[in-house]
Formats: structure tokens, sequence, C-alpha cells
């Protein structure tokens, strides 16, 4: 078939089912943006700023588990990708960035926006293209779709020189990926789950740990099994919430900085850890060598780099979560640990998450605890960075997977608006919720006219303390209370703003009664919704573990025991 | 400890860049890389000395593989194999001491390659320690410049190019 290379980028993209591009155009995109036309397969999706489009792409991501793709001009386009592109592989989310460049004779020059994006993003990126011959092009779209989607999923860029773009050439889709240095593993080895299934066997205070890659390799349905069959506890990374059921008895919700006393209990107390599709990153361990001291230590995931890297591990297992926990799954017996399960429902019972009083003056923890009421915690919930982002880890109670959506590893303010546009396209069906603050927000706020071009009748629950209050929080902590930088003065009136966009409604929350009928207004009306919640500025994000201390040795809630 | 690693990587471009940026990202320590394709076009072996205890060395290992164009990775370290390094040195010459250069040159099966009217440059090959040797020899006479390739390996014995024996297959 006679097609230029934009031409068959766009082919290429419909027939991997390709629904949406989140993009901004420029003068090295016209080609693609020109074939763009010609599809009807394909929604373009116009954002204000490029970076919003790879966050978009994302969120996408996230909730299909099928890469999000976008689409950047050269230049300041493909810069202002970085931030996007480094978010998602930190959170190795599969994304296909698409990148114009100034044409092949010019690369090298300094041409007007030429910028080496391949360079830039080399490390940020699972891996990266630059298309010198547009007779390649056909083997790197494919390729760059399986190594986004398969093993430990991350982004990647394809770099398109204007030229290559625009050549016509004889296009045939390309069958079979051939990567010689190129091969996850996938099953884990037959000996380390048999292993597994000895220390399970043996272990009197088991504690299973889930990440994010729980949830990227589908296998929430087979954690459960395991967790049950056992009667192991399951504590859940930030990446990993929603990949277990919160309302269950054996959850104890998340783990590490902010996590929950019981669960950062149960970690420096149990004498068998399962990292499960986690990285023992420094938000979770805390001081590394002070981290689950009684325990053996069990790490799997599907990157061997991971294993060992962090936290030592008594027993590596390199495999694809799903494969390994099926395998492990027929080997092990029901067990019961009985005191031990006594011994997390008596820390439950001493040391709830807990805030203190809601009726007297509104509370942000009591706002997202009703959220999380209201929606049964099965709303899609896409977050930005600070504060807000740990009340709605802890406080909504995630129950399904592929509903929680923040940058974890990154921690990118001004994720949550793009991502929640992204989210929503993925699942109309479904009620998404951006749980922002009024920092992160206006990180990205343009994405209002993205969320109100789209019609989507998204919910920003903007928790407004006129700061930048996680980080004054470090200030209060950690430099006596000398607060620098964080005030803002001159913020917008947020629910004006948002009904400045057509369609949209603003709302208020001021006082502890108002939570429940707005809440229950905006969740209801299907229209594109800012709810703007006035918090105070003095919260703190209880528990906190401090600086280089154990999990246990965590700040609690003052006068929160019972 | 030093470790030799030899990599078999892709021959595209940017492979080298990759390979370099992400030591230097990740902070560990290149004391030489050499570079070349190998019996397959397609492919280009790397040998590159690493400096790192085990725990260094094994990330290293692992990292490298992530990269997409690195196919094989093994550290021959303590493998028995063979390893050479090239040197040129252009050292000063008055036609006087000429003749003492030259047995030091003879000793070490070294080769002049160029006169010039105060000069020599002589070409070595061998072992890190026989390179070494060869230059502490000359410097007295005033070393005006050395160019070193950097290490080349390869395991002894019956290995494919994959790295596994091929009794083995
Ligand atoms: C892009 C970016 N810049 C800076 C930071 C550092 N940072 C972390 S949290 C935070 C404050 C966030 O403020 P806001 O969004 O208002 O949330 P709050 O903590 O007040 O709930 C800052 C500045 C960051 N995470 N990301």
């Amino acid at each position: 078939m006679r097609l230029t290379g934009a031409q068959a980028l766009i082919k290429f993209l419909e027939e991997e089912n390709v629904k949406y591009i989140f993009g901004y155009p420029g003068g090295s995109v016209l080609a693609l943006y020109d074939a763009l036309l010609e599809s009807s397969k394909i929604t373009h999706v116009l954002v204000r700023q490029e970076q919003a489009a790879v966050h978009a792409a994302s969120g996408y991501a996230r909730v299909t588990g099928k890469p999000g793709v976008c689409i950047a001009t050269s230049g300041p386009g493909a810069t202002n990708l970085v931030t996007g592109l480094a978010t998602a592989y930190m959170d190795s989310i599969p994304v296909v960035a698409i990148t114009g460049q100034v044409s092949t004779d010019m690369v090298g020059t300094d041409a007007f926006q030429e910028v080496d994006i391949t360079g830039i993003t080399m490390p940020i990126t699972k891996h990266n293209y630059l298309v010198k011959n547009v007779d390649d092009l056909p083997v790197i779209i494919k390729e760059a779709f399986h190594i986004a989607s398969t093993g430990r999923p991350g982004p990647v860029l394809i770099d398109l020189p204007k030229n290559v773009a625009g050549k016509v050439f004889d296009y045939r889709p390309v069958a079979k990926v051939e990567l010689q240095g190129y091969k996850p593993t996938y099953k884990g080895h037959p000996a380390q789950i048999k292993n597994l299934a000895g220390l399970l066997a043996q272990a009197e205070r088991p504690l299973i740990c889930s990440g994010g890659g729980v949830i990227s390799s589908n296998a929430w349905e087979d954690l459960k099994e395991l967790a049950e069959k056992v009667n192991a506890p399951v504590t859940t990374t930030l990446m990993g919430l929603g990949s277990f059921p919160e309302d269950h008895p054996l959850s104890l919700g998340m783990l590490g900085l902010h996590g929950t006393p019981y669960a950062n209990y149960a970690v420096q107390n149990c004498d068998l850890l399962i990292g499960i599709g986690m990285r023992f990153d420094d938000r979770v361990t805390s001081a590394v060598n002070k981290f689950a001291p009684q325990a053996k230590v069990v790490h799997i995931d599907i990157d061997p780099a991971e294993i060992g890297k962090n936290v030592a591990a008594d027993l590596p297992i390199v495999g694809d979560v799903k494969f390994v926990l099926n395998e492990l799954l027929k080997r092990i017996n029901p067990r019961r640990n009985d005191a031990w399960l006594e011994q997390i429902r008596a820390w439950k019972k001493s040391h709830p998450l807990a805030y203190g009083d809601n009726q007297s003056s509104l509370r942000p923890q009591y706002i997202l605890q009703k959220l999380g009421e209201l929606t049964k915690g099965k709303a899609i919930v896409t977050t930005d960075v600070g504060q807000h982002q740990m009340w709605t880890a802890q406080y909504y109670n995630f129950t399904k997977p592929r509903s929680f959506i923040t940058s974890g590893g990154l921690g990118t303010m001004g994720y949550g608006l793009p991502a929640a546009v992204g989210a929503q396209l993925a699942s109309p069906d479904s009620l998404v919720v951006a749980v922002t603050g009024d920092g992160s927000f206006q990180m990205n706020m343009g994405e209002l006219g993205t969320a109100t071009e789209q019609k989507l009748p998204l919910k920003i629950l903007l928790l407004n303390n006129s700061h930048l209050c996680l980080v004054k929080q470090l200030q209060y902590f950690n430099s006596g209370k000398r607060y620098s930088g964080v005030c803002f003065t001159g913020n917008p009136d947020f629910v004006k703003l948002a009904t400045s966009y057509p369609g949209a409604v603003g709302l208020r929350i001021e006082k502890p009664e108002d939570v429940e009928p707005v809440l229950i207004e905006a969740l209801s009306n299907g229209k594109l919704t800012l709810i703007d919640c006035c918090i105070s500025d003095e919260e703190l994000v209880y528990p906190v573990v401090p600086n280089n201390g154990a999990l246990d040795e965590m700040i609690y809630y003052p006068g929160g025991e019972k | 400890m030093k470790h030799t690693l030899t990599v078999l990587v892709e021959n595209k471009p940017g492979v080298l860049t990759r390979i370099a940026g992400l030591f230097a990202r990740r902070g560990y320590n290149i004391e030489s890389l050499a570079v070349g394709r190998t019996e397959n076009p397609a492919i280009s072996r790397m040998t590159i000395v690493v400096e790192g205890d085990d725990r260094v060395i094994e990330q290293v290992g692992k990292q490298l593989y992530k990269l997409i164009e690195v196919i094989k990775l093994t550290d021959i370290t303590n493998d028995e194999h063979v390893d050479r390094e090239m040197i040129l040195i252009k050292v000063n010459a008055d036609p006087a001491i000429r003749g003492e250069i030259m047995q030091i040159v003879e000793i070490f099966r070294a080769r002049i390659v160029d006169i010039g009217r105060n000069s020599l440059i002589i070409e070595a090959t061998g072992d890190e320690g026989k390179i070494n040797a060869i230059e502490s020899a000359l410097r007295p006479f005033g070393i005006k410049e050395v160019v070193r390739t950097g290490k080349i390996a390869m395991a002894r014995g019956a290995k494919s190019k994959n790295g596994r024996n091929q009794e083995a297959l």
C-alpha cells in the first residue's frame, strides 16, 4: 500500500485499536495531523499543554491496561513531554509518545525547533527511536507498542522527522516483533516458587505487600485467593491501592511514610514479607536498614533489576506476578495464623487512622471518607501530589483495581486533572473524581478547557488551603516551622473560574454540614464540576515516619490512641 | 574490584550513548570501554572494565540487560580469558639515546612505528600489566603523548558468540 509515513503511522494505530490520541500540533507534525483528519476510528484530544497529553495518555493506560498514545511537535512540544514521560516511566505505565522532528537533513544543525529529544528522554523512557528512514517505520511502531506494553511496562518515544512523515513508501504491516535483546521472563522459576510455598507453610506471621505490578499484570484475583488461603494480611503501596479491597478483613491499607499504623507495625513484626510487584521504594521502607527486621523477605517482580536493589531478598522470584501466583496457588495449603491475625486486629483497634473531631470544623479527611462512602469506593479517583494525595490514599477506601490513579514514583504535581481526562475517556460510564490541591491544580488547570471540549462530566475535588501544604508540613517538622515559599496570596475564586467554562458547575464546601449534600449534588449532576473545599492550612498528615526512622517509629495523630 | 564484562549489542546508532549514559546516571565507574563489530556486522561487542563490589556489578549487569539493544552480557573476570590492550607512545628520542629505547622496545616485543626528528612512536600490545610496564620504562625519556585503546577480551575455549559453551549445546 502506497502511503506517507504519517498515513502509515495512523493506519497502524487504527490496527492497534487506538481510540484516542492526546496531542498538540505544530509545524513538524503537520503530516500527522493531516492524516488524522482521514481517520474515522481515532479521536484526537487537543490538550492545553503537551505535558497534559502524556498524563492523559497515562490515565487512559492505567484504566484500560493498554498503551496510551500522545503526540507533540518538535522542540518545545517535545520538551514539554519530558515531565509526563518521567512520570510514566517511574510508575511503569505503557505510553507511546510520538514527536515531530526537523527533517533528517537538518538534524544536528540547531535548526528552528530542533531538540535532541531521543537524547533527552533516554533515561526516562523504556526505549526510544529516531526514525531516519521511512522503511524502518513499520518495524519501529510495532516494536514500540510491544516494548511499552510487555514485561515491565513503560513509555516509549518515537521521534519522527518531518520529511520521513511526508515520504511516500510501500507500507506493509509487520506481523511479528523480533528483538534479540528483549525477552522478559514471565514464568517464575519453579524451584523458587516451591521454596515460597515452603516458607508459607512455616510462617507464623506472614505479610503480603502488594504493589502496582499486581495491577499491571491483572493479578488481583490471584492475590485475593492467596491471601485468603493462607490467611495473610495484605498491605499495599501507594501504587498498589485497589489491588486488594480495603473493606476486606485482611486488608491493612497502605504502608510506608504515611501508611496506616497497623500496616507499619505488621511490617516490623512479620516473620515473612512477600513483596509482590513492588520495588521497596524509600517512601515504603523509610530507613532500609531497620525495615522488616524479623522477616524473611520474598520479592516477586518481573524486573530482575528491582530484586536486591533496595532491600536484599532472601528469596527472589523473577516473573510475571500473575504467572507466579498461579503456580504458587497450586502448591499451598490453607493456614490460619490466628494469633497473628488477632494481634493485627488489636493494632487496628488501638491505633486506627485518626484525625480527631470532624464536626466543629471542615476536615479534609472527613471529606474523603464521605467521598468514599458515597461512591462506595467504586469511582475512579485520580490525585495530584500533596497532603490531599495522602489523605485520599488513607481515607477513600479503595476496593477496585485500576481505580486509583496517582503519580507515585515521581510525585508530579499537575498529574491529576489530565489523568482524569484520560481516565474518563477510557471509561465513559465511570464516575471520575480528580482530588487535587490548589497548588497542583494550578499547574495544569488549563485542562478544564480540554474536559469541557470533550464534554467530560469530571468531578474536581479541590482541597483548597491556599498553601503548598505538604511542603509546609515538611517545614513544620524539619525546618522549625520556618515557612518559606509555600503561601499563595493570589489564588483565583475557583468556583468562578470553573463556571467560566461553558456548561461547567462550581460548588463550594465551607462547613462539615456542607460535605454530604454538596458531594451528592456534584456526583449526580452529570456535569463537569469543581468543588472548592475551604480547608485549614494547619492540617498535618498523620501518621508520619520521621526522617530515617523505622516504620514503627511513626508519629501518630496526637491523642488518637485508644 | 575490577570486573571485565563483555557485552554483545545490536549495532545501532545510539547504543554507545545509552550504555555510557546508564553508567554515568547510576554512578558506576567505567575504567575502560572498547567497542567494535563482531563477525556478524549487525552485532557489536563491547568490553567494559568496571570497578565495584559484587552488589554493584550485579546491578550493572541487570541494568545493562534492561537496555533493549543489549543481547548478551558475560562477566568473564573469573573465567579463563585472553585480554589485550594496545598503546601508542610518543617518546622523546634524541639520536643519542635511540639505541637505549630500542632495547626496551625489543624486550617488550613492541614496535617502532614512526620516527620523527626528536621522537619515536612506539606501538605495544599486551595485557594491562605489560602495557603499564612499558609505559613506565619509557617515562624517564620523556613521554610526549599516550593513546590507549582500553581492554578487549575473549574467553578461552570453544565458546560460541552468544557466550554459551558449544559442547553444552
Ligand atoms: C512539579 C512538582 N513541583 C514541586 C513538587 C514539590 N511538592 C510536593 S507536594 C507540594 C505541595 C502541593 O500543594 P497542593 O497541590 O496545594 O497540595 P496540598 O499539599 O496543599 O494538599 C509541592 C510543592 C512536586 N511534587 N511536583
